[in-house]
């Protein structure tokens, strides 16, 4: 070794060790900053602490005596958050990114990556799998402990209603909206203003199932006979002669009635998928089978539903787990009244009324393995696409 | 390079302005918050034209039995300040607001009210997430003794002036507000649910009485059905994720006349079985109005379908009552249609006993204080709302019973709270709601859940639903 490596290498040392103290400063800095943003007397103290810095003793004093606005408290937090929040972040990521400069080549190309996913693992460590685990521990601990709670979601009476509901919603619920949207985006596909006509479709997505479920409760509502309607369908029917019908307590087909709803909202998202996809089937492919004889029925089942598969799978099972989780039309439509329980709708009441966490965190992990099979159908669907590995 | 920086710097400033904006109106849409600020000037009276408050902040000033209070009045506590939250909002906002405002004034200590809409489960979320208010209102008893049993609410009982609680108190707020032996509750606010409105000028012009037995209130229910061909009953539970509520009081009310206390006792705390053969009789007589032929305005599914604060509306169509009884405690009138007043449109009756040995029964429900931090300031506030002028301002606005025996009867200025106070003093026994003090999956969940599905069949099943009741209530 000369002496010129030598000193390299001290130096390379050195630099590697300063970058490592400034990395662990900017941490610290960090941590110290959120500390402080979480309690509100610490920024009032630095508000004085700064008065005392300029030499405002009067406005300090004042401010320690009587305290501050909470207005002023707020815009100090406000810019504390920013400089804590943007500069702390940057901090870290030039003295760790420095650091990996720092380092071994060999050593860099390993550790570079961590710098950019640590960020984004750590969130979703924090807000996904401490959740998850937490959750799985729950349904095992509380109330009655694992046998109480889980044969509760089994067996129960209310419970197997509410299954059997979510099992009606799946399956009508998904194959009411994916074939829907493909008939229209098929039959839209040959239509002059095209974008005008899928509006229509598209626009109920654009409001929120609460929102609908408001909107559809004044299409159901019911009143007594005689008394004038104000509920569309049943306006609709007295006014042909019928007697008004209470839609949402018809057991059963209340369920499809709420249902409905959620293939109103849905049927605008499948449509839009499906149509990008119809667009993207191969002129030639079509002309092919047209000229090898092929109906117009056999090229829309044959070649073109192929073609598009892996656009159809996305669609179905990005509704699927949307409809698996339906909670908000049935929780302002009937709450779970007339036999129209859901899962979902039977996890916020025991959560958040009844106050059985082992209950509700059951519910949740039996929502969870049912998304299992569906994510895994996904990202097969995916790969097969080229995307992801 | 620079524009793109801006850019950034405005994206991320926003996003941190939106997040620190205003922490409290983070709860949800509908929530409404008010800060009082205590005014400068001494002379100002509080809205509302009551010229009295000022002079009611004076009359606290004196010695109070109560020390912290006393401590306050004498502005050892300016300065400081109390969050309180509860249901009450709109027009309720303005009656609990003007009975804090007085305190503030007297005491220089800083309130901020919160009025929240679906207010239990909110409460619920903000106690689990470390965020709960210093104060917090609560009308279910059994929510009151869950977040005593999980350790979040400071005992009362163990500062406070317990002998004046006893002299101003009957026994059963007191135990009501206990847990284990501890009082954690102060009741502030009682309703009183055993009355019965009517059209009470249309009722007089067709000669009719007012019932004063369960037979009578039968038979007057035939006599409008034969009379009129009008349903004679408006009753109705719609009440969103609350909904079945109206159809429990019926049944506690009944079984208050049809069975001694001890058994609405037994029954409420489950040292009889739910479906008690008592409770099943109590059923029974619940079904002769419920799902008598053409009885109830629309039958049983407008019963299911029509919201609560709707249900006495067809009294007053303008050809006519088409209904005309409706069991509803007092502050129905405010959702009454537009134009009608009460004691002139509807008046009330007292809910007729059915058993003599049972006396005359009153079911009543009640609104309590919980205190989530020991802070003298809170002691205080809490204190304040124990006495007689704590209430008072209420009182006089309207639509408030308190339960403080201490309150003289002649501040009730305002029908109906004059006559609520009539049938409150001559009733034999004052029991409450029963369904506020069971667990809460069964006094807001099951027992709701099976009146609805008793409603939907018409009132046939009785026996099998109430047994899925006895079932879902939680072990040990």
């Amino acid at each position: 070794m000369t002496s010129n490596e030598r000193r390299a290498q001290r130096s390379l040392t050195r630099r590697t060790l300063g970058w490592g103290v400034a990395f662990l400063a900017a941490l610290a800095l960090l941590w110290i900053g959120i500390v402080v943003l979480l309690d509100p007397d610490a920024i009032t103290g630095m508000i004085v602490w700064l008065y005392e810095l300029v030499g405002l003793r009067g406005q300090a004093f004042a401010i320690a005596e009587r305290g501050i606005q909470e207005g002023f408290i707020r815009l100090v937090t406000v810019v504390f958050a920013i400089l804590v929040g943007v500069g702390g972040v940057w901090f870290l990521f030039i003295t760790g990114n420095a650091l990996i400069e720092a380092s071994p080549s060999r050593a860099r190309r390993h550790l570079r990556p961590w710098l950019f996913i640590l960020p984004a693992a750590a969130f979703l460590g924090v807000y996904l799998v401490f959740p998850l685990v937490e959750t799985i521990r729950l349904s095992v601990t509380e109330d009655g402990g694992f046998g109480d709670n889980y044969s509760f979601v089994l067996t129960d009476p209310a419970m197997q209603i509410a299954m059997r509901n979510n099992a009606l919603w799946l399956v009508i619920g998904t194959t009411g909206s994916v074939v829907i949207g493909l008939l229209f985006a098929a039959l839209v596909d040959r239509v002059k203003r095209e974008a005008f006509a899928k509006t229509f479709v598209f626009l109920p997505l654009a409001i929120s199932a609460v929102g609908a479920a408001v909107i559809w409760r004044f299409v159901y509502t019911w009143r007594p006979p005689g008394a004038g309607q104000i509920g569309m369908l049943n306006a609709v029917w007295t006014a042909a002669g019928g007697e008004p019908v209470a839609f949402l307590q018809a057991v059963p087909w209340n369920n499809l009635f709420l249902i409905l709803i959620m293939i109103w909202i849905q049927t605008g998202f499948a449509m839009v998928v499906l149509s990008a996809a119809l667009k993207g089937v191969p002129t030639e492919l079509v002309e092919a089978g047209r000229i090898d004889g092929a109906t117009e029925i056999q090229l829309f089942f044959r070649v073109v539903l192929p073609t598009i598969r892996g656009a159809l799978i996305t669609v179905a099972t990005t509704i699927f787990i949307a409809i698996l989780k339906v909670f908000d039309i049935v929780f302002v439509m009937t709450g779970g009244r007339f036999e129209t329980e859901v899962i979902a709708n039977r996890m916020f009441n025991e959560m958040f009324r009844f106050r059985n966490f082992g209950r509700a965190s059951a519910l949740a992990v039996v929502l969870l393995i049912a998304v299992i099979p569906i994510m895994i159908v996904n990202i097969r669907n995916l790969r097969r696409q080229g995307i992801g590995t | 390079m620079s524009k793109r920086w801006l850019i950034a710097t405005i994206a991320a400033l926003s996003l941190v302005v939106a997040a620190c904006a205003n922490p409290e109106e983070g709860g949800g849409d509908g929530d409404t918050t008010t800060t009082v600020e205590a005014p400068e000037e001494e002379t100002t009276t509080t809205g509302g034209g009551d010229t009295t408050t000022t002079a009611d902040g004076e009359d606290a000033v004196g010695e109070t039995p109560y020390e912290h209070l006393n401590a306050a009045l004498n502005g050892d506590f300016a300065g400081t300040s109390v969050t309180v939250n509860a249901q009450w909002i709109d027009a309720e906002e303005e009656n609990i607001l003007s009975v804090l405002t007085p305190f503030e004034e007297a005491t220089g200590i800083d309130i901020t009210y919160e009025g929240l809409t679906d207010y239990e489960t909110v409460l619920t979320v903000r106690v689990e997430g470390g965020d709960a208010p210093d104060i917090a209102q609560i009308a279910q008893p059994g929510k009151m003794q869950q977040f005593a049993a999980e350790g979040q609410l400071v005992a009362i009982g163990d500062w406070i002036n317990m002998d004046q609680i006893r002299t101003d108190y009957i026994e059963s707020f007191v135990d009501l507000g206990s847990y284990e032996g501890d009082l954690y509750g102060l009741f502030f606010k009682g309703d009183l649910k055993s009355i019965v409105w009517y059209p009470v000028q249309a009722f007089e012009a067709a000669g009719y009485e007012v019932p004063a037995t369960w037979d009578d209130l039968v038979a007057v229910s035939d006599q409008i059905l034969a009379d009129t061909g009008t349903n004679p009953w408006c009753i109705s539970i719609e009440h969103g994720d609350a909904s079945g509520w109206v159809a429990t009081d019926w049944m506690e009310d009944i079984l208050l006349r049809t069975a001694p206390p001890e058994i609405y006792d037994q029954w409420v705390t489950h040292e009889i079985p739910f479906n008690d053969p008592e409770v099943l009789e109590a059923a029974d007589y619940m079904s002769q109005i419920w799902f008598g032929d053409d009885y109830v305005y629309g039958g049983s599914t407008a019963i299911n379908a029509t919201f609560v604060g709707d249900t006495q509306t067809p009294m007053f169509s303008e050809s006519g009552p088409e209904c005309w009884f409706h069991k509803q405690a007092a502050w129905i009138p405010g959702f009454w249609p537009e134009g009608t007043e009460a004691g002139v449109d509807s008046s009330f009756f007292y809910f007729p006993p059915i058993e003599e040995e049972f006396g005359n029964p009153v079911l009543g429900g009640g609104d309590q204080w919980m205190m989530f931090d020991d802070r003298p300031e809170v002691r205080a506030l809490i204190e304040y709302l124990a006495t007689p002028e704590g209430a008072k301002p209420w009182i006089e606005r309207g639509g408030f019973v308190s339960p403080n025996s201490s309150v003289p009867l002649d501040w009730y200025a305002t029908y109906p709270n004059d006559e609520l106070a009539a049938i409150l003093t001559e009733a034999d026994t004052f029991r409450f709601d029963a369904s506020d003090a069971m667990p809460t999956e069964v006094g807001g969940g099951s027992f709701w859940q099976a009146m609805i599905d008793w409603v939907a069949a018409d009132g046939e099943g009785t026996e099998d639903l109430f047994q899925t009741v006895e079932d879902s209530w939680p072990a040990g």
